[in-house]
């Protein structure tokens, strides 16, 4: 730090690179960095040890950073910011950003690389950031010159929230960071070149709602940009799908954004989503997409993907409209503006909505609804094994009882989906998990960037014991800082969804999918000073998670489940929606769609 | 990145079946871009990691001082392709405008091309020669056993040429790739 205090008020004044960065985050209201340190951002990481307001939290490994400040950003909406070094550390990262980019999770990563002048020279740590992140960002910035630090850090945060939301990387060469830099505030005006639409198009509104008044088995089908666009967004679409008395299903990613006990709500679609609300979606002759991008996850088959229906598409970034399926209206836009200027229009118009056709419509769904696609049998005699769904269940019923605002991450896998399917949500971002990368080793380090979030929250990973150990080493960061983050394992000692995916598809020939040689979960937990419990049958399951519950510090609870259990209603790749199999006693029907599907993920 | 020869319509209609997309056909599309480094991997990334084509691609700072660079692109696909193609460059952070300017309306499209006839005297050293005026092609260099010919024009035109230089002795080929723009007032 210079020896005479620069006035702040002089907007380029010039300091080393490193406090021009370090001004710039502060000004970008950051409180927190995840991050990792290395020989070329050793700048940043004295500046950091100089001042107070930027929380640094030292991760494990610089994957873990990127998740978890996914994690903070989805549980807050704001952006989350990762710190890594050069090389390695940039390489490293690059998992976490492609979980970022598929996501549309606003993070900004400032990466060390090694002096300008070193650049090209095969030197020490050196990689070649940005072009290996190219494809991995939004985009991505390698800072030249110490006059460009400043304004490009302020346009990476920009860049990162604004439109549909993702990860930017800011390479930062060390003679940047030591050399002297001026400073620049956060720009008023308009970007030069990037400046997304969020108003949507009165026209486009106005045949949305022409559509929608005429519907006579409408459907909405929300995603992960109703969340994005903020809990405003969440307000709206909460009174849109109220005000038009239509059914509403979600996304994995969307999860929250609607409540789920909400008799309106169909559940979740796609793969694993509800009979309901797949049928719904096949059955529907309008259909509304608010924030979703229809994912081969949803869509199932696309060329008998919701075939008699009208379809309206709301994003805010065009590129996903008529992407994978044609659509009738598109409306570009912000999710909340866009459902606030659907709701007026609605109200607006007087043309009454067939109300007779829509009762009828519900009287469908009703049945479909009867059929209880996600049903299971749990034995409850004493020392019966543990089903998956039942301990999803009981931790949401316990947790529920606890009475705490409760945040979920999971890791990928059966269990993600459990989650999804049993663990209810009322409210947006509480709930994060890995959605379009399907990053194993996400829920962790995520669960930890909400905590730091919300300290006296309750934030639980709910993870499988495959995935748990991509990340583990994140439990000695937890214990760091003091994070109570509880792992709550469904251990069936298989990558179940490989396994499922090998018996239906593979003829039960389950190549590497066993768990072998797992670890003592409880001692594991106790040797990076956490709580270790441990269920292995029904009759534990209940006094587990509530001791997990009350412990004030780190958990790893590590649940004995049934080896076999598959998860159920699912719709096999390539197979349109009303094609489901919805449990064991329909698996022999997934035979006949092998074929098609065996190329298909 | 040039393509020997365009996919018959038919048999991409018939791979794609089930997915409504219209027909195959050729586009344009020209880019105002931010003059920084890494633009052009952005643009080529794009077309590679998403599996466009590239049938012809050129780049040039266009505006005083170097501030924007104009990328021309001509490519191929379907129209839910090309509508994608053109959403996906427009959400690039450094890009400006686009235009597809073989939806716009009548544009120029251009190229320019070396060829290198080496040829002894005789036949087809002359004939090579009054093809060339034929094509309004140059003669930019000479020696008593080559020519390159300069010659600028559509990639018809090019292609055409070429053709008939290559009986002649045709040694090399260095083409520019399309410059193009949109007749009348309009501008990017």
């Amino acid at each position: 730090m210079s020896t005479h205090p620069t006035p702040p008020e002089t907007p380029s004044a010039s300091a080393p690179g490193a406090e021009i960065l370090l001004r710039a985050l502060k000004d970008q209201g950051v409180e927190v960095v995840f991050g990792y340190p290395g020989g070329a951002v050793l700048p940043i990481y004295d500046a950091i040890f100089r001042q107070n307001a930027i929380r640094h939290i030292l991760v494990r490994h610089e994957q873990a950073a990127v998740h978890a400040a996914e994690g903070y950003a989805r549980s807050t909406g704001r952006v989350g910011v990762v710190l890594v070094t050069s090389g390695p550390g940039a390489t490293n990262a690059v998992t976490g950003l492609v979980d970022a980019l598929m996501d549309s999770i606003p993070v900004v990563c400032l990466t060390g690389q090694v002096p300008t002048h070193l650049i090209g020279n095969d030197a020490f740590q050196e990689a070649d950031t940005t072009g290996i992140t190219r494809p991995a960002t939004k985009h991505n910035y390698l800072v030249k010159r110490g006059e460009d630090l400043a304004r490009v850090v302020h346009e990476a945060f920009y860049v990162a929230r604004s439109g549909r939301p993702g990860p930017v990387v800011v390479d930062l060469p060390k003679d940047i960071l030591i050399g002297a830099a001026p400073y620049t505030p956060p720009p008023t005006a308009p970007h030069r070149s990037y400046r997304p639409q969020t108003e949507p198009n009165a026209d486009a509104i106005a045949r949305a709602v022409a559509l929608l008044k005429g519907a006579k088995r409408p459907v909405i089908y929300t995603g992960g940009g109703v969340i994005n666009a903020g809990t405003e967004a969440s307000e709206a679409l909460r009174s849109f799908v109220r005000r038009t008395g239509f059914p509403c299903t979600s996304t994995l990613m969307g999860l929250g954004a609607y409540p789920a006990s909400d008799p309106q709500f169909l559940g979740m679609l796609g793969m694993h989503g509800t009979y309901e609300a797949n049928l719904a979606m096949h059955g529907c002759d309008v259909m509304l997409n608010v924030g979703a991008r229809f994912d081969d996850r949803v869509t199932g088959k696309l060329a008998a993907f919701s075939p008699g229906s009208r379809k309206i598409h709301v994003d805010i970034d065009p590129s996903s409209i008529n992407k994978n399926v044609p659509v009738d209206v598109a409306i570009v836009g912000d999710a909340g503006r866009t459902l606030l200027a659907l709701l007026r229009a609605w109200d607006a118009d007087a043309a009454e909505p067939d109300r007779a056709a829509l009762a009828e419509w519900w009287r469908q769904i009703d049945a479909w609804r009867g059929k209880d696609a996600l049903r299971y049998t749990q034995p409850q005699t004493k020392g019966a094994v543990i089903k998956p769904q039942y301990a999803i269940q009981r931790l949401y019923q316990l947790t529920r009882e606890a009475g705490r605002e409760t945040f979920i991450s999971t890791e990928v896998g059966q269990h993600q989906m459990w989650a999804a399917q049993f663990f209810k949500f009322e409210q947006p971002n509480r709930w994060m998990t890995s959605g379009g990368l399907g990053t194993m080793g996400y829920g962790l380090p995520a669960a930890m960037g909400v905590q730091i979030a919300h300290p006296d929250a309750l934030v639980i990973d709910i993870a499988g014991e495959a995935s748990i150990l991509m990340n583990i080493q994140e439990m000695a960061t937890l214990a760091q800082y003091r994070l109570p983050v509880k792992v709550f394992i469904l251990n069936n000692r298989y990558m179940g969804m490989v396994r499922q995916w090998q018996e239906l598809l593979h003829g039960g020939r389950y190549s590497e999918s066993y768990s072998a040689a797992l670890p003592d979960f409880v001692k594991l937990a106790e040797s990076f000073h956490a709580t270790g419990l441990h269920a292995r049958s029904v009759d534990e399951l209940d006094g587990v998670i509530r001791a997990m519950l009350e412990a004030p510090g780190p958990v790893i609870a590590d649940i004995a489940v049934d080896e076999k259990e598959n998860c159920f209603p699912m719709i096999p790749s390539g197979a349109p929606h009303n094609e489901m199999i919805l449990g064991p006693e329909h698996e022999a029907d997934a035979a006949g769609i092998a074929d098609a599907g065996l190329v298909l993920v | 990145m040039r393509r020997e020869s365009p996919m018959p319509v038919s048999c991409w209609c018939s791979s794609m079946s089930g997915e409504a997309g219209g027909g195959y056909r050729s586009a344009t599309i020209s880019v105002l871009v931010d003059n920084e480094a890494g633009v052009l991997a952005r643009v080529i990334g794009l077309f590679s990691g998403r599996g466009y084509n590239i049938d012809s691609l050129t780049v040039a700072p266009v505006e005083d001082g170097g501030q924007r660079s104009r990328i021309n692109i001509v490519t191929s696909g379907t129209q839910m392709v090309i509508e994608q193609i053109k959403a996906q460059l427009d959400r690039l952070v450094p890009v400006h405008r686009i235009a597809d300017l073989t939806q716009l309306g009548p544009h120029i499209a251009r190229e320019m091309a070396l060829i290198k006839i080496v040829a002894p005297a005789g036949d087809k050293r002359a004939e090579a020669l009054r093809l060339a005026d034929a094509f309004r092609a140059r003669v930019v260099d000479a020696t008593t056993e080559s020519f390159v010919f300069e010659m600028t024009g559509s990639t018809d035109k090019l292609d055409a040429f070429v053709a008939l230089m290559r009986p002649l002795g045709l040694a090399e080929v260095s083409r520019t790739g399309v410059a193009a723009m949109a007749r009348g007032p309009r501008a990017i």
